[in-house]
Formats: structure tokens, sequence, C-alpha cells
């Protein structure tokens, strides 16, 4: 069982995940977006440590579940916090920054 | 490797359709695919910890916090369909397939050289395995990951928190508000008819019928008004069934002119000169 497969599936999703979060409007598919690319990067992780036979990589992985978990709730309450003020929860609706 | 045969395209399938998928639900909902496949691919990979942590934490977790966002946030809420920047769609689809052809290329032409496998790693259990490294090489990693959980969390309550910028009020002031609102725009001031009282039926959606046959349009929703749901109870009605009843004269209702569905007075029924109240106006609230 090669590992290349894996690893070819894995640079689809990361690829599909930043077209999504280049292309998407609403904040929180974009965010979705985010999540799976860091999905596709424990697959990698998960590929490169059966590979080579180690448990790094798992761990690794792990530690990206971690924050992973941290900033979906980070990001979900700032997406909540815009969307309290603005109404909106566009990430083109957010540009106050911008005049 | 049969297992990732039938994963690999469904899984493709269900990321590409987060891309197009107009309504963000449906977005969370593949991803939730995506995410129980990644597991079982972790699962084929010797990695049975990341796959009950994946399944536990990703989809039971973190696309449940998701779902709460988006009904939080509403439903309905589709995506704009207009660029502003223009061309960015376009540019953006470019640039990804060609970044997608560059790292499928590169990374199916390293040879990583025949799979050593997992069963010499995972000989004393996947778990107490993971855990040996975690409490010895990672450990500094690992502590600091816990205050980076704990400093998310504390963020997460600063962000939620909201200042009540007018005190709460009480029941008292309530009161006064209401009596004063009968005084100076005629609300009224006890509870709406119910409705169905007096009518053929005795449903939320039929209202009540007058003394004088008339149907009251304060006594239902203002929902089912707007939906169109209202059922009618015509004053003849009525009198089908007080003459079914045996005895019609008796029951017959006198139809007389006058002020429709509101208690005579100056209290007008309560229509939409109270908007802070039209909210209220759900079914089975008590004050109907």
């Amino acid at each position: 069982m090669s590992g290349t497969p894996f690893l070819v599936l894995s640079a689809i999703l990361f690829t599909i995940g930043s077209v999504g979060v280049l292309t998407r409007r609403n904040a929180i598919v974009a965010f979705m977006c985010v999540e799976l690319m860091l999905n596709a990067s424990n697959l990698a992780l998960v590929t490169f440590s059966r590979t080579n036979g180690n448990l790094d990589g798992q761990v690794a992985a792990f530690f990206v579940m971690v924050v992973a978990a941290a900033e979906v709730v980070i990001g979900l309450a700032i997406i909540m916090t815009i969307f309290r003020t603005r109404r909106s929860a566009s990430v083109d609706d957010a540009s106050l920054l911008k005049y | 490797m049969v297992a990732f045969w039938i994963l690999a395209p469904i899984m493709v399938a269900c990321a590409l359709g987060i891309l197009f998928a107009r309504k963000a639900v449906h977005a969370a909902l593949l991803l939730a695919v995506v995410m129980i496949s990644l597991a079982v691919l972790y699962a084929v990979q010797s990695a049975p910890f990341l796959f009950v942590v994946q399944i536990i934490v990703y989809t039971g977790a973190i696309l449940m916090l998701f779902l709460f966002v988006l009904m939080l946030v509403g439903v309905d809420a589709s995506d704009s369909v207009v660029e502003t920047i223009r061309g960015q769609r376009l540019m953006a689809t470019v640039v990804g397939l060609l970044f997608g052809l560059v790292l499928v290329l590169g990374v199916g032409q390293v040879s990583l050289g025949a799979a050593t496998g997992l069963t010499s790693a995972n000989q004393a259990g996947n778990v107490p395995g993971l855990a040996q490294l975690l409490f010895s090489r990672y450990i500094f990693a690992f502590e600091a990951t816990s205050a980076l959980l704990i400093t998310a969390a504390i963020g997460a309550m600063v962000l939620a928190h909201r200042e009540r910028l007018t005190p709460k009020p009480t029941q008292a002031a309530m009161a006064v508000q209401r009596l004063r609102d009968y005084a100076d725009k005629g609300t009224q001031l006890g509870p709406l008819p119910a409705p169905g009282v007096f009518a053929r039926h005795n449903a939320v959606d039929t209202p009540a019928l007058l003394p004088d046959g008339t149907p009251s349009e304060i006594s239902v929703s203002r929902t089912l008004t707007a939906r169109g749901n209202l059922r009618t109870a015509p004053a003849s009605d009525v009198d089908t069934l007080t003459g079914s009843m045996g005895d019609g004269t008796s029951y017959r209702p006198v139809t007389r002119s006058g002020p429709r569905g509101a208690i005579d007075g100056p209290h007008a029924p309560r229509a939409d000169t109270d908007p802070d109240r039209a909210d209220r106006s759900e079914p089975g609230e008590g004050t109907r």
C-alpha cells in the first residue's frame, strides 16, 4: 500500500480548499474551506507517519487538530461579532478599515 | 487500499460540492462527509486514535459549532454572486488549478519508497505509543497547546460577551409602560381574545367570532395572517351549526354594524402602530 495516492488526494483536497477560500464570499464557508485545508494536511501527515514507520507524524496531526479547534472557536466568535454589528456574514462587507 | 479508492472520489466530489454549494448548510454537510471519510482513511493507515479524534472533535464538535453559528447567522444567508474585484473568481480558479497541478505532479513524482508501516511502532498499542511521544519529546508543545486552548476559550468568552447598555426592565416598569401605551395609543390592556372561541372550529387559525357574528382579527396570530393561513369562520357557519342543534332561534346571532374585531372604546385593534410588539405575536405565547 503505497503512500503516493494518499498524498495526491491530500494535495487535491488542499487545492480545493484554497480555491474555496479565494472564491467564496460567505465568511463561514470560507472558514470551512480553511478547515478542509487543515484536514488535507493532516492526511499527508498521517501518510508520512505510516511510510516512515514512526508516530511523529500522527502527533503532528494531533497538534494540528488542537490548533484547528482553537482557531474555529475564535474565528466563529469573530464572525458572530461582525454579524451582530453588521447583520452580514459576507467577507466583503467587513471592509471598513479600507476607507 | 480498497477503502481509499472508494472514498477518494467521494471526498473529492464532496469537496468540490463545498465550492459550488449555494447554501452554507449544504457546504457544512458536505464537509461532514469529507471529514468522516478522512477518519476512515486514518483508520486504514493504522492511526486508530486519530480516527476517533477526527470523528469526535471534528465532525462532532467543530462541525456542530459551524452549524450552530449558521443557525444564529441565518440559514438563508446564501452567498452573493457579485464580484467586488472584477475577474477575481476566474483568476482564483485558474491560479488554484495551476497550484493543484504543480502540487499533484510534484507529489506524484516523489518516490516514497516502500512503506515501512506502523506495525513495529504500534506494537505497544497506538494510544500508548502516541502518549509516550506526547509526554516526552513533545511535552513543551503539549503544554503550549494547553495554554493556547485556555486563551482561545477566554477569547471566545470575551468576544461573545455583550455589555448591557440599558438596565433590564422590571415587571413594575413594564406594567407602567403598558398602562401608558393604553392611555396614549389605545393599545389593548388586557389579554387578547383567544382564537376559535365561539367560532365553528376550535383551532388557532380560526378567528374568534364576536357576539355579532363577525370574526375578530386580533384573536389570531399575526404570523398566520401574514402567511395567509387563516381559516374563515363566517357567521353563516354558525347559523348552520345552531340550526343543526335545533332550537335555532334562541342562538341566532344578531348582525350589527360596528367596529369589527375589537372591544369598543378608545383602544383600536392592536394594529401595526406597535412595531416593537410585532415579533411577540407568536401563537401559544399565552396572551392570546
